[in-house]
């Protein structure tokens, strides 16, 4: 454990959350992986104030601890997966303030005071536009890349609600189905584009 | 033996239950509290057997037999019970049954679940239903015999009377179960047949936990190891000081999965014995420590530390030597002298990392006198015995609960692991969840053999094949099958096989064998087509025709007839001949796992890329009992084929997997699928066969086939990596 002051504090977590940011929007994985070894070195405890699912709430947790692993270990929301760990598979997509991103990538600490949504919190009653075209179309096979489908899938038609085939390719391409339900994942987002 | 769980509190497992923070917890029984247990016990379900529980509210419960691994086997095996239980699909629930023997095999893989299944669960169905009706019969005081049964309702037409199942349950489990019933012929089937939505489809849309990664346990620790980075090598030194030290570490230590003289083999084959175990509190404290481990590494005595290149080397020598006959037709070199054109192909295929989506994992709880134990099992039988041995507890202590898996492929009936999580659970004396990294899982072993086979066909001057000769091996395996297709379709046949050895573990891969030689043989077959200037859905209609009239030896284990059925359905699904401007057309067959496939792929090339505009199937696979499933796993079937066949790739250098993540190792990709897939399943009354695994043999030929289309290249070696063969003998820009 480092001693910090608490302006030191909420200087570095500042400049956690802004460079995590920037390297994930630049998709400089490499840049941000090197960043991140870096700060494990520090085994800083800190409470971070987090909004996941419309919830507030305050964790006490080394601020380095991918999201994925916040919401996994710490806030029981286990509908994120791991799969690869370096961003590459996107079976743990959830949105941050609204865009997908991959959250075993995504600090804790680049979190505080965003608003995180997993696939929990997608509808109150599962009837997400998107969940029921997936339950229409009967994607899943074994289901574990799933939710990362979907939240990508809903991040999408957030802000292309009426998405071309070209569109939905390139918003899925980072999801890995290894079962092959490709086609289904792509019929289904058409579906709930029409809703 | 297994003792039968006979208590509802064991029985009721896999609920969700709430938990403070608003998330949801997967609860088996023993996960759940005493508390809770009792309270479901007021209202005990009737078991009428393993099978079915029927409430009196009239709630009816089936058992899901088989581990689910996405082939849907835990809403079809139910839908074989409830066809002849005679029940309403949409009032059911459907549980997982855990590891018991009294559910027989329980295995999932070798496309054999529904197989399998087919007489017994429609029998438990049937069965169950006549103790209903017998159970109405005796409190009506009428003759069974007059007693019709309709969605879970039992009426005596002649008196009025009706009964809920749930109202006759209590009486039925008293009777005697009968025997000798005959079950419902094709034309009478009500389920089967049905489309029926996946029974998980919900939960998996809405993030429910399903998979054994998601299990919380009160005071769980979770797990991690660090096996050698390559084949043949041993630990030399470990340095844990720093590790140690990290927040959240609770011990790291080292075990041997099984202990010293252990015979291991088969399903309990594992790859790296010796572990080093990292446990903690939580999952990114114990990847850190992991990660900060300086660990030292060893060749074991006598070992050869390999590579692809030298293997691919031996296996081209190999390749030019006779070896002993698998199976020999008539007079194979006469036919080959005599010849007017004589064609010689080599097909190679790489090692292949399963690749699951769920990494490896595994929760065990033991203690002093039993094990609590769940996990992703392919083959839960073939791994408890091992388990019991190593931790010194009997078999009837151990329980086994069976979790959805997240992919399996073949990989999950190769469960050291379970044993590696209850040796670690055991020393910790607490319960873990083993968790492996995707590097773990992706190097560690249990690869699809490395392959390889070189065709030889003989035509004679009016271009028929008067000889074939297949010499095929691989690393450690070969994928030879002597007697499929086109054995008994040329007088003159030679098949050889040999395998060469190695310290590389390898284990059964969606479709062994058949998964490199069905597309080698596919695409060398187009090749001949083509020598002999015949259209390749013909000149395979012509063999078939041969085989199915006047067979070539007695060992042909294809029906000559349905393997032509889907040759032909294809050929008319995508009206083959008719040319389409721009696409390239490309066709394969093959029969595996009892079933047979006919396929068709139309693509174009873009900047050297091939976009698949379309896949057309024929799948003659007997009765279909879940349409819309089925249609799923062969669309699967294709897109995975398609992947493997352009993209996947294991390479050793030194010993060491040289890939061990998905940056580096390539998957199919949602843009890189098929733009469409149709499947076409042949109408059939015939039992049913395998689906899971023979749509994906054939695809790599018929994509090898129409690349060349597209291309004027051959695809010999598996990853076809097109865009290298395309560059290749041209200047570098």
């Amino acid at each position: 454990m480092r001693n910090t002051t608490e302006n030191e504090e909420l200087k570095y977590y500042k400049s956690v959350a802004l460079l995590s940011i920037i390297c994930i929007l630049a998709n400089q994985e490499n840049l941000f992986n090197n960043y991140q070894a870096i700060n494990q070195r520090f085994h800083i405890m800190a409470a971070i104030n987090l909004t996941v699912n419309g919830k507030k709430q305050t964790l006490n947790i080394d601020p380095n601890t991918p999201m994925l692993w916040v919401l996994r270990d710490h806030l029981n929301l286990v509908g994120a997966k791991y799969g690869c760990g370096i961003a590459a598979c996107g079976a743990c997509t959830v949105h941050l303030n609204g865009t997908a991103v991959r959250s075993c990538q995504l600090p804790v600490s680049a979190a505080a005071g965003s608003k995180i949504t997993t696939i929990e919190g997608l509808s109150e009653k599962g009837d997400h536009p998107v969940q029921k075209a997936w339950i229409e179309h009967d994607v899943s096979q074994c289901g574990y890349c799933q939710a990362g489908q979907i939240m990508s899938a809903a991040a999408l038609l957030k802000t292309t609600p009426k998405p071309t085939d070209e569109q939905i390719d390139n918003a899925m391409n980072g999801n890995i189905c290894r079962c092959g339900t490709y086609l289904r994942i792509h019929a289904a987002i058409k579906t709930a584009s029409k809703s | 033996m297994k003792t039968e769980k006979n208590t509802i509190d064991r029985r009721s497992f896999l609920k969700s239950t709430a938990l403070a923070g608003g998330g949801l917890m997967i609860g088996f029984s023993w996960l759940t509290s005493a508390k809770a247990a009792s309270a479901n016990a007021v209202v005990a379900p009737v078991e009428l057997s393993g099978y079915i529980k029927i409430g009196a509210d009239g709630v009816i419960t089936l058992m899901a037999p088989n581990p689910e691994f996405g082939q849907n086997v835990k809403t079809s095996l139910p839908m074989l019970i409830a066809e002849e239980l005679d029940i309403d699909w949409k009032k059911i629930v459907v549980e997982q049954a855990p590891h018991d023997r009294k559910y027989g095999g329980q295995f999932t893989g070798g496309s054999n679940g529904v197989r399998s299944a087919w007489r017994s669960l429609r029998t438990a169905g049937a069965t169950a239903r006549q103790m209903l009706i017998e159970a109405a019969a005796q409190i009506w005081g009428v003759p069974a015999t007059e007693i019709t049964t309709g969605a879970g309702v039992v009426y005596h037409k002649i008196s009025g009377k009706s009964a809920p199942y749930g109202d006759l349950a209590a009486k039925a489990a008293t009777l005697p179960t009968p025997t000798g019933l005959t079950l419902k012929g094709v034309k009478d089937f009500k389920v089967i047949g049905t489309s029926t939505k996946n029974v998980d489809g919900v939960k998996i849309a809405t993030g429910k936990p399903l998979f054994t990664i998601d299990i919380k346990h009160e005071g769980m620790l979770i797990a991690m190891i660090t096996h050698a980075p390559g084949f043949g090598l041993k630990l030399k030194s470990l340095d844990d000081m720093a590790a140690r030290k990290m927040p959240g570490i609770k011990d790291i230590f080292t075990i041997d999965t099984y202990a010293e003289g252990t015979r291991v083999g088969g399903f309990n084959a594992t790859t790296f014995n010796n572990l080093v175990v990292v446990v903690g509190n939580s999952t990114w404290e114990v990847m850190n420590a992991k990660k900060a481990l300086k660990t030292e590494w060893e060749p074991m005595p006598g070992a050869v530390l390999e590579s692809t290149v030298t293997q691919r080397q031996k296996m081209e020598e190999m390749s030019k030597q006779q070896v002993n006959a698998a199976r020999k037709d008539g007079d194979p070199e006469a036919a080959f002298k005599s010849a007017a054109k004589v064609i010689e192909r080599t097909y190679t295929a790489p090692f292949l990392a399963h690749n699951p989506m769920e990494p490896i994992n595994f929760f065990a709880n033991v203690t002093a006198d039993k094990a609590e134990l769940a996990g992703p099992l392919q083959a839960p039988g073939m791994i408890e015995s091992a388990i019991s041995a190593r931790i010194g507890i009997p078999a009837d202590k151990i329980d086994i609960q069976l979790t959805r898996m997240g992919g399996g492929f073949g990989r999950r009936a190769y469960s050291h692991y379970a044993v590696e999580a209850a040796v670690i659970s055991q020393k910790m004396k607490a319960p873990i969840k083993l968790v492996y990294t995707r590097e773990d899982d992706m190097t560690g072993g249990v690869y699809r053999p490395h392959y390889t086979a070189t065709y030889r066909a003989a035509l004679d001057a009016n271009n028929n094949l008067i000889g074939f000769h297949v010499r095929g091996g691989g690393v450690p395996e070969s994928a030879v099958a002597a007697n499929r297709f086109p054995a008994g379709a040329v007088d003159n046949y030679l098949a050889e096989s040999w395998t060469i050895r190695s310290n590389v573990t390898v284990g059964a891969f969606r479709a062994p064998g058949s998964n490199f030689i069905g597309g080698a043989e596919q695409s060398f077959l187009d090749e001949v087509a083509e020598a002999a200037g015949k259209d390749p859905i013909e000149f395979r209609l012509e063999l078939l025709e041969r085989a199915r009239t006047k067979p070539v030896g007695q060992r042909n284990d294809y029906d000559a007839e349905r393997y032509a059925g889907v040759l032909k359905l294809v050929k008319e699904k995508s009206n083959w001949g008719q040319s389409k401007p721009g696409i390239s057309r490309g066709v394969a067959a093959y029969f595996c796992h009892n079933s047979y496939v006919a396929q068709v792929v139309d693509l174009v090339m873009v900047k050297n890329e091939p976009v698949i505009q379309k896949v057309y199937n024929a799948v003659d696979c007997g009765v279909v009992v879940n349409p819309i499933a089925a249609a799923n796993l062969c669309e699967g079937g294709c897109v995975d084929a398609i992947g493997n066949a352009l993209f996947g790739e294991m390479t050793i250098k030194d010993g060491r997997p040289e890939k061990s993540n998905f940056d580096k190792y390539r998957m199919i990709r949602h843009k890189e699928a098929p733009k469409a897939i149709e499947v076409h399943f042949v109408k059939s009354e015939k039992d049913p066969t395998g689906l899971g695994e023979p749509l994906f043999p054939p695809m790599f030929g018929a994509l090898a086939n129409a690349l060349y289309k597209g291309t004027k290249k051959r695809f010999y070696q598996q990853p076809f990596n097109i865009k290298e063969r395309l560059a290749e003998g041209k200047p570098a820009v």
